[in-house]
């Protein structure tokens, strides 16, 4: 264990290098869009895995929380009379905070219910949410908003978003990271493993539950906020997108879900695919396919996700000959066990 | 002795079946108590009204004097009432110490138990005490999911005992366990009642109760039957014809 942390303190360095200089080592409008994107979508998974990844309860609704983001941010952007640029920014955290707090009482609805059924109470929120969108006249209804667009050079047009997301994506990694070391995240391992049992060892499972689902939501609603800022427009379709949920969980499986890692490299290998694969052929539901194709790899090869799997295999690689040696030392051992047992009676 | 927890009249149907009729059982301070009948006597189902699993329609369950009836399994939990279940039940993919952890927050405020680390050093220290006590201490970092089926029960007992309660029902800890475990759980349980633990065992293995308990309640069709030391409930006809068949009851079969 210790001989790998220095390991893991260097890939994380080496992260956050890279993250920091991307733009400056390709400025290239086309590829700094793409990263924008990808970011976006390591942010949400990242937070989705905090509530489902980490309690095992898969919700299929968080576009709702991204949504409200979205729509958030450009409301409050044109209604208090914000000037473009980077002033809209600070109404970022607002969205998140906005979305935290309508994840609260449909968090509460959907988790009177377990597995299947809370899946598609979330699915059903998102519904309603888009359809919500579609029909109130305050979010322009189908025609959608435009938040302010700023005056940026096109050069640089880009960075402005990637770097407030590239904070927000340490943020929601650190916090990831953090609940996964807590009590908080024991707590969530063992609802997701057993949540009957959970209770009866005073786990106040409800309690849990919804903290997590809100904590989950809302770095999904504040990347939801930069998503129309940084797209100068947003519709119900986009901002409630069905496809937005399964992309997001599917980042998590093939990454690795429960662990801190896997939805980030999920999102990253996918997101940034998709984005190259609808510049190159225009066609856009083409990664669609693709997406069911690495899926089903996944599944077949690589059960658990990515990084598991590959943990897995390098594991049992460098201790190919420790563990012949463990298994030997058990069989052994394991007489004497017995009568070591039957000494203490 | 006082009572430290009892049922009083408790009544359970699920649907048209009457699982528990007027039903009664106190367990003393300090005490290992039986609870014993034929299969679907309603041992569990006692078991789960008792721990806040399920709710009783009429009767009232107390515990140090006061009534919980009706109270979540987490809050029976949190005043010092543990249980295990009668399949064992595991956070398998958890490693066998962050088992043993998932209890430690019991006397905690709910900010402090969420927002702190997992496991102190304190708690690691003594999470591997109840390790060793049950025998499992050389298993501490391997997944709880490897585990025997003898070793799964100890773990269970384990994991409640970090959290220091004051009663424990213990729901068929003998089923399946060999008898070197089994001798080593008995043992335990005796160790721990010298050291003031309250115990309630719903338990098949005659000879695993009549040595262990102090006292022996018997339910017979959701009712109890009979209530005394292993010795009484052993010589009693109602217990003999409950077990072995006879009398009026022949005709339900």
């Amino acid at each position: 264990m210790k001989a790998r942390l220095p390991a893991r303190v260097l890939l994380v360095a080496i992260g956050i290098a890279i993250l920091a200089l991307f733009p400056i080592l390709d400025s290239n409008p086309a590829d700094t869009s793409i990263a924008e994107f990808t970011l976006i979508y390591m942010v949400a998974a990242s937070a989705w895995n905090i509530f489902s990844g980490y309690s095992g309860y898969i919700a299929l609704g968080h576009a709702v929380y991204f949504g409200v983001g979205a729509y958030s941010l450009t409301l409050l952007a044109n209604h208090l009379g914000f000037a473009a640029g980077w002033g809209i920014f600070a109404l970022v955290p607002v969205a998140g905070i906005i979305a935290g707090l309508v994840a609260i009482p449909t968090g509460l609805i959907a988790l009177r219910a377990r597995r299947h059924t809370f899946v598609v109470i979330t699915i059903a929120f998102m519904f309603i949410f888009q359809l919500a969108a579609s029909n109130f006249a305050f979010t322009g209804g189908t025609s959608g908003l435009q938040p302010p667009t700023p005056l940026w050079s096109a050069a640089s047009y880009n960075d402005h978003f990637y770097y407030v997301t590239a904070i927000i994506l340490v943020l929601t990694v650190a916090l990831s990271w953090g609940v996964r070391r807590s009590r908080f995240g024991l707590q969530l391992f063992s609802i997701r493993d057993d949540e009957e049992r959970a209770r009866g060892l005073g786990v106040r499972v409800a309690r849990v539950k919804l903290t997590a689902y809100v904590v989950s939501a809302i770095p999904v609603g504040m990347v939801g906020g930069i998503y129309a800022y940084f797209l100068g427009q947003i519709f119900p379709q986009f901002a409630f997108d069905p496809l937005f949920d399964l992309s997001v969980a599917l980042m998590a499986f093939i990454g690795g879900i429960g662990t801190v890692a896997g939805p980030l490299l999920g999102a990253l290998v996918l997101e940034s695919l998709q984005q190259y694969f609808t510049e190159q052929s225009g066609a856009s539901q083409v990664y669609l396919i693709i997406y069911g194709g690495l899926f089903l790899i996944v599944i077949l090869l690589l059960p658990r996700g990515l990084i598991p799997s590959t943990r897995d295999l390098i594991n049992r690689w460098r201790t190919r000959g420790a563990v012949q040696d463990r298994a030997r030392d058990e069989e052994a051992s394991r007489p004497a066990d017995v009568v070591k047992a039957a000494g203490a009676r | 002795m006082s009572s430290l927890i009892e049922a009083e009249g408790v009544c359970k149907s699920f649907g048209g079946l009457q699982a528990l009729t007027d039903c009664s059982l106190s367990v003393s301070k300090g005490s290992i108590a039986g609870l014993i009948g034929p299969n679907g006597s309603g041992k569990t189902t006692l078991f789960n009204v008792m721990t806040g699993y399920e709710r009783c329609s009429a009767g009232e369950i107390r515990f140090d004097g006061e009534s919980i009836t009706g109270a979540t399994p987490e809050r029976v939990f949190g005043l010092g009432v543990g249980r295990t279940f009668q399949i064992t039940r595991l956070f398998f993919r958890m490693t066998v110490l962050e088992n043993i952890l998932v209890a430690t927050q019991r006397h905690e405020g709910w900010m402090r138990s969420v927002t702190r680390r997992a496991g102190s050093a304190a708690e690691r220290q003594r999470a591997l005490e109840m390790l060793d006590f049950v025998g499992l201490a050389e298993l501490a970092s391997s997944p709880a999911g490897n585990l025997s089926y003898g070793q799964r029960k100890l773990l269970e007992l384990a994991s409640l005992l970090i959290a220091d309660p004051e009663v424990l029902l213990l729901d068929e800890p003998a089923a399946g366990v060999n008898p070197t475990l089994l001798s080593q759980l008995s043992d335990r349980i005796r160790d721990l009642n010298r050291a003031g633990k309250t115990f309630l065992v719903v338990e098949h293995n005659m000879e695993f109760v009549m040595g262990l308990c102090h006292e022996v309640t018997v339910l017979h069709q959701g009712r109890t039957l009979v209530k005394g030391t292993p010795d009484e409930v052993r010589s009693n006809p109602a217990v003999l014809d409950a077990y072995l068949g006879g009398g009026d009851d022949d005709d339900d079969f």
